[in-house]
């Protein structure tokens, strides 16, 4: 007999693992609504058929507590039996062995602290509080509620102007956010349960790309009524779209030269070419709509004014101004913020990055951009420095493996500490504290604390400082809009309380987020502000929707957008991101189980017709 | 058109006809429990399996279109084997035991069971148990967790039909269940106990409260003299769960069956209908008039779902409301006053037992309102169903009875009456006698058929003795709220509106016999009850001879003092759980 062998996994463990990797995806997609207290036991079900059987908190203990959970499912137990589950899962907690029973018993805890009244009001009414109320899970993850099966089901019959039609039902950005939504709507989308999300961005590119111009619905009956939009971004207009097809005269003041805001200003062409930004603000000014550009409320035209001539008033100003380091140095040449280089590259004028050396301070998808424009203006060497780890970046993981791909360094776990100047004032050094990763916070993210290691320098010619943006707000606290930590105070309504007729949404309500977010923002304030305005004008959109197919696809891979090949960044700017092939967009959009009419969709909540 | 093979035969059919559709117009039947046309097609159940040739999956019959070229077959291997575990499973969590349920013999579970010939379950019962499948015992609405099976049918009929979303799904996963909308209990919620959700249910899952044993009692009682009217939509429709045709189901034979059962005295809430006419008919010209009618329209007040519902949803218009009660608690009233008089015995020992096609009415006979010094008017409401199972009970067999008149004098009414039972008929029989008492003289009795069967809602004006009377008609709770939308708004104007909270009226009624095959039934009751209209010797409620009795020699006249205080009711005096 041989003393060691090559061990190989068996056939069950194999097929295990398959199955581990389906029960993964299968929770990554599990959908708003669920009971919390029925999870829970099944999670910890789940928990127990891994315990070893070694211990008793974990081989006995656990079993108990999933017999408690079941008698509070089954309404049989009393109020007392969930301080029984509490107190059993925190001896499990302090005294299993190992993280196999611990772990299984913290998530007890989690959930019978974290949703206790769940747990009452089974126990004394036999009743969950939770509700299914959302059964469609891209069109409920998606902040504008764009009918995301409804589009999808049309680009595979080929019907490209319908679907972009029936998109502007919601969201009157479909090209821009063909290119640029962060597409929460795929991060529960049931087709994970069989292989992986459908590519619904990709997918609405492919419509965009070959729809021919569809007119704007005809709008309702002029009202009389006057709206003034303040900010030409993606929020501001698409309450102007919305408004204008609803009768009202809208009249939007923007302070840039150009409307689109973040997304002309802020994003980099080679992710959003301006012409694909144009197609939507060209269409959603045939609405009638008036613009007045280079125009600053405060300077050129006072807020009481707006207020006093017009019937309402949306603040759609968003998140433009930079915030600061606060470093040593921070005022010396060559320090930029993100936003201004952005936007001074949105407006044409370009700087000149030949040869240099530059570090890009910050994590998010701002400081991507900023990295891979730097990368474009010639820079010779681009460091993103950034104060946690790779993987705690808030940007897009799309976005940092395609800034590493380009040739961008990633530098983790170093904060900032203060900028090294030369003799002519110029930026000579980064100076950078190390940091050591350590334990979670109360955001749920581990914390970076200073490391035990000397100070780094990073020579370089340029900082670009990317850690944040902010709003002013001072011309618009004239008509009682207040702020708070920077962001002005309105309602879930959009309504700014005690400002009478002015609303406000969009970034510079909830801080610096999605173009999306902006949408959904510029749809909730059209609908408040035309109830206001004493009307409910319903936006409809008369596309009939292709029927379901009747079984859906087996499972087939996701169509993923590939990058142009390039072998120079330097000076392109163009479009990096190939859409679709036709063969590719058919089987792609053949993927979609179709949830509006596969399971609860069909029953309820499945499609909303009008908003 | 598309065309298909459904089992080897060619079908056409007009694009989007769903293959169950398709199927059934080339006569094959696909076996279905939760499909409720145009309202629930949802695929919940999936006993509609079918299989169709080039597809992975089984596919639902009842929610997906056809499409040319198809090639279905409904009863390959694999459709039978999914059909049948799937029923299979749902008997795994349905109580069958059948020999104590109201549905028994009229339950699509149980039918599609005994077809299939599931004699034994491979599956372990699953049912919920204590107080997980407790419900109320006093509503007059019962709901079973354990029959219930989820098919959804209820949700969708109270929210399309009826706009009221009582029902809704409860929990998820392994527990989910249907129960009241918002985590409230039925007798908190603005339930208008209209009873649609029964009469769709193809299960035991929802059925009335039980009186029939109450009503055995009385009837044993010695003491008791029970008197029992009919209303008059129960007369289209008792007879077809006792293998009557339409017309052996004589109020003749009833009157036959109900003595076999023991009531001392069998009368008609047609008489009362009559009187109805009289007081609220007055009562609305009384309002024309004065002038109280300009802003808002008088509402009839006979259907007790609909006064629910307006008290919930709109409690501001209750005052729009006709003060008369309705004609079974006018029955009721009269029945302890005048007839108590005329038979020489004490009220209190009158025991007044009312059939009615309707839930509600067991809530209104309980109302505070309704009743008088001798007591609630009437003391007990049976639904056509609860009738039906008590003459089953006493196996009697109705269409061996000879054929026996009403009782003297609340026995007797009009064609006027009888169409009380049907959407229309209250306006129409108070349209003839208002004209009469406008002009002096009687109307042609068809004058103002326009009123009958039709859409949801009609809208007529007529013009009587020189005055517009503009009249809406309106069945259906969803309907019925659409209407007073557009009344709110000041888009339309009215004068008279009838309202029934079942769509067809009465006829349609939430405590009617319930059609096995999913058939809506009211349209041909309805033509039975016109039939009957057409057939009466007496037309208009002002020449019921009794009624003219009961005025000469107890109430005087309309609106009198006596009436006032009997045969009115303040609708204020009470309130429905939302408005506490």
């Amino acid at each position: 007999m041989s003393r060691l062998s090559i061990e190989t996994p068996g056939r069950a463990q194999t097929v295990l693992g398959g199955l581990y990797r389906d029960m993964g995806r299968r929770l990554s997609a599990s959908q708003p609504g669920l009971c919390p207290v029925d999870m829970s036991l099944n999670f910890l079900r789940l928990c127990h058929a891994q315990t070893c059987g070694k211990c008793v908190p974990c081989r006995v203990g656990l079993s108990q507590l999933a017999v408690l959970i079941e008698q509070v499912l089954d309404r049989t137990a009393t109020l007392e039996t969930i301080d029984l589950i509490e107190r059993t899962a925190q001896v499990i907690a302090d005294s299993a062995d190992c993280a196999i029973g611990y772990e299984a018993a913290h998530m007890v805890l989690k959930g019978v602290r974290g949703f206790r009244e769940d747990y009452e009001e089974h126990v004394l009414h036999g009743r969950c509080i939770c509700g299914l109320s959302q059964p469609v899970p891209c069109v409920s993850a998606c902040p504008a509620h764009v009918d995301v099966p409804g589009y999808v089901s049309l680009v595979r019959e080929e019907r490209y102007d319908d679907a972009v039609y029936l998109i502007r039902k919601d969201n009157p950005f479909p090209s821009a956010c063909a290119y640029v939504c962060e597409h929460p709507c795929e991060g529960h989308c049931r087709r994970r349960m069989v292989d992986d999300a459908i590519n619904i961005c990709g997918l609405k590119r492919f419509a965009v790309d070959h729809a021919q111009p569809v007119p704007a619905p005809a709008p309702f009956p002029a009202t009389g009524k006057t709206v003034a939009v303040i900010g030409g971004g993606p929020g501001g207009l698409t309450a102007a779209y919305y408004l204008s097809l609803m009768g009202h005269k809208v009249t939007v003041y923007e302070q840039r030269p150009k409307l689109g805001g973040m997304l002309r200003y802020g994003i980099p062409d080679y992710r959003l070419p301006q012409d694909v930004l144009d197609r939507d603000i060209e269409h959603i000014l045939t609405t009638g709509i008036t613009v007045h550009t280079g125009v600053s409320i405060g300077k050129d035209l006072s807020m009481e004014d707006i207020q006093k001539s017009f019937d309402a008033v949306y603040i759609a100003i968003g998140a433009h101004t930079d915030k600061k380091l606060g470093l040593e140095g921070e005022d010396s040449k060559n320090v930029v913020s993100a936003v201004e280089l952005l936007r001074n590259v949105g407006e044409g004028s370009v700087p000149d990055f030949t040869g240099k050396r530059v570090c890009v301070v910050g994590g998010g998808n701002v400081s991507m951009d900023a990295t891979r424009t730097a990368l474009r203006l010639g820079a010779e060497q681009v460091t993103c420095v950034y104060r946690r780890r790779v993987e705690d970046m808030t940007a897009l993981a799309e976005e940092i493996e395609e800034a590493m791909a380009e040739g961008c360094q990633i530098l983790p776990l170093q904060a900032p500490a203060r900028i090294e100047a030369d003799e002519e004032g110029k930026v000579a050094a980064l100076w950078t504290r190390p940091q050591l990763i350590s334990s979670y916070g109360k955001d749920g993210r581990p914390k970076p604390v200073d490391a035990a290691e000397k100070e780094f320098r990073i020579p370089c010619d340029y900082v670009i400082v990317a850690i944040g943006q902010a709003i002013v707000a001072q011309p618009f606290e004239a008509v009682g809009v207040t702020t708070n930590r920077g962001a002005i105070q309105a309602d879930l309504t959009s309504a700014v309380p005690g400002a009478g007729n002015v609303f406000a949404g969009g970034d510079a309500v909830s801080g610096p987020a999605t173009v999306i977010r902006a949408v959904a923002a510029g749809k909730v304030a059209a609908a408040n502000i035309d109830n206001y305005l004493g009307f409910e004008h319903k936006m409809r959109c008369e596309v009939d929707i292709p029927p379901a197919h009747l079984t859906n696809t087996p499972p087939c891979g996701r169509v993923n957008l590939k990058n142009r090949h390039l072998c120079d960044y330097k000076g392109d700017f163009s479009l990096l991101k190939e859409g679709m092939t036709r063969e590719e967009a058919a089987q792609e959009s053949s993927r979609c189980l179709r949830c509006d009419h596969f399971g609860y969709g069909i029953f309820k909540g499945g499609r909303s017709t009008a908003w | 058109m598309v065309t298909l093979t459904i089992d080897g035969q060619t079908v056409q059919v007009p694009e989007g006809t769903t293959i169950l559709e398709a199927a059934r117009q080339a006569n094959i039947r696909i076996p279905h429990l939760c499909y409720l046309k145009e309202i629930n097609e949802i695929a919940a159940c999936r006993v509609c399996c079918v299989e169709v040739e080039g597809e992975r999956a089984m596919v639902t019959a009842c929610n997906n279109p056809v499409l040319e070229g198809m090639v279905v077959h409904t009863n390959s291997p694999r459709a039978r084997t999914t059909r049948r575990v799937n029923v299979e499973l749902i008997l795994s969590q349905h109580d069958c035991r059948c020999a104590t349920c109201v549905r028994s013999g009229n339950c699509q579970l149980q039918t599609i069971a005994n077809d299939l010939g599931i004699l034994d379950l491979p599956y372990q019962t699953q049912l919920p148990l204590g107080l997980r499948g407790a419900w109320t015992t006093t509503f007059p609405l019962f709901h079973d967790y354990n029959k219930c099976i989820k098919c959804m049918r209820c949700v969708q009929v109270c929210d399309k039909v009826q706009s009221l979303s009582i029902w809704d799904v409860a929990s998820t996963g392994s527990r989910t269940t249907i129960d009241v909308s918002g985590n409230r209990v039925i007798k908190d919620s603005d339930c208008a106990l209209c009873g649609q959700c029964i009469t769709h249910c193809p299960v035991g899952g929802l059925r009335e409260r039980d009186d029939t044993q109450r009503a055995f009692a009385a009837l044993a009682d010695p003491n008791k003299i029970t008197v029992v009217q009919v209303a008059p939509a129960v007369r289209a429709s008792w007879g077809e769960s006792l293998g009557l045709k339409r017309e052996e189901a004589t109020m003749e034979r009833m009157a036959a069956t109900l003595r076999r059962l023991g009531f001392d005295y069998v009368y008609d809430t047609n008489f009362t209908a009559d009187l109805t006419i009289m007081e609220e008919g007055s009562e609305f010209l009384h309002r024309l008039k004065s002038g109280g009618l300009v802003r808002w329209p008088m509402f009839t007040s006979c259907c007790p779902g609909w006064v629910r519902f307006l008290k919930s949803q709109y409690p501001e218009l209750t005052n729009q409301l006709s003060t008369a009660k309705s004609p079974q608690q006018m029955f009721g009233s009269v029945a302890k006053t005048w007839l108590a008089q005329k038979l020489g015995v004490e009220p209190e020992k009158i025991f007044c037992v009312s059939i009615m096609p309707c839930v509600a009415k067991k809530a209104e006979s309980e109302l505070p309102t309704m009743a008088t010094e001798h007591g609630p008017d009437v003391d007990l409401v049976l639904t056509t169903r609860e009738l039906v199972r008590m003459i089953r009970a006493d196996k009697l067999n109705p269409a061996l009875l000879p054929e026996e008149p009403m009782d003297s004098p609340m026995g007797t009414h009009t064609g006027a009456a009888v169409i009380f039972g049907a959407t229309g008929g209250v306006m129409e029989a108070a349209l003839r006698t208002a004209s009469f008492l406008l002009t002096g003289e009687n109307p042609d009795p068809d004058a103002f058929r326009d009123v009958r069967t039709g859409p949801g809602l009609r809208e007529v004006t007529y013009e009587i003795a020189g005055i517009p009377v503009r009249c809406a008609v309106v069945s259906g709770l969803g309907n019925t709220r659409k209407l007073i939308q557009r009344l709110k708004a000041g888009k339309v104007h009215y004068d008279f509106v009838e309202v029934m909270a079942c769509p067809g009226g009465c006829a349609g009624g939430g405590g009617q016999p319930i059609s096995v095959e999913d058939e809506e039934l009211y349209g041909v009751r309805g033509e039975r009850l016109y039939q009957l209209d057409r057939e009466a010797p007496i037309r208009y409620s002002h020449e019921n001879p009794q009624v003219q009795a009961l005025y000469q020699e107890f109430l005087g006249a309309p609106l009198s003092e006596r009436s006032e205080h009997l045969l009115h009711t303040d609708h204020k005096g009470w309130s429905m759980p939302n408005q506490l």
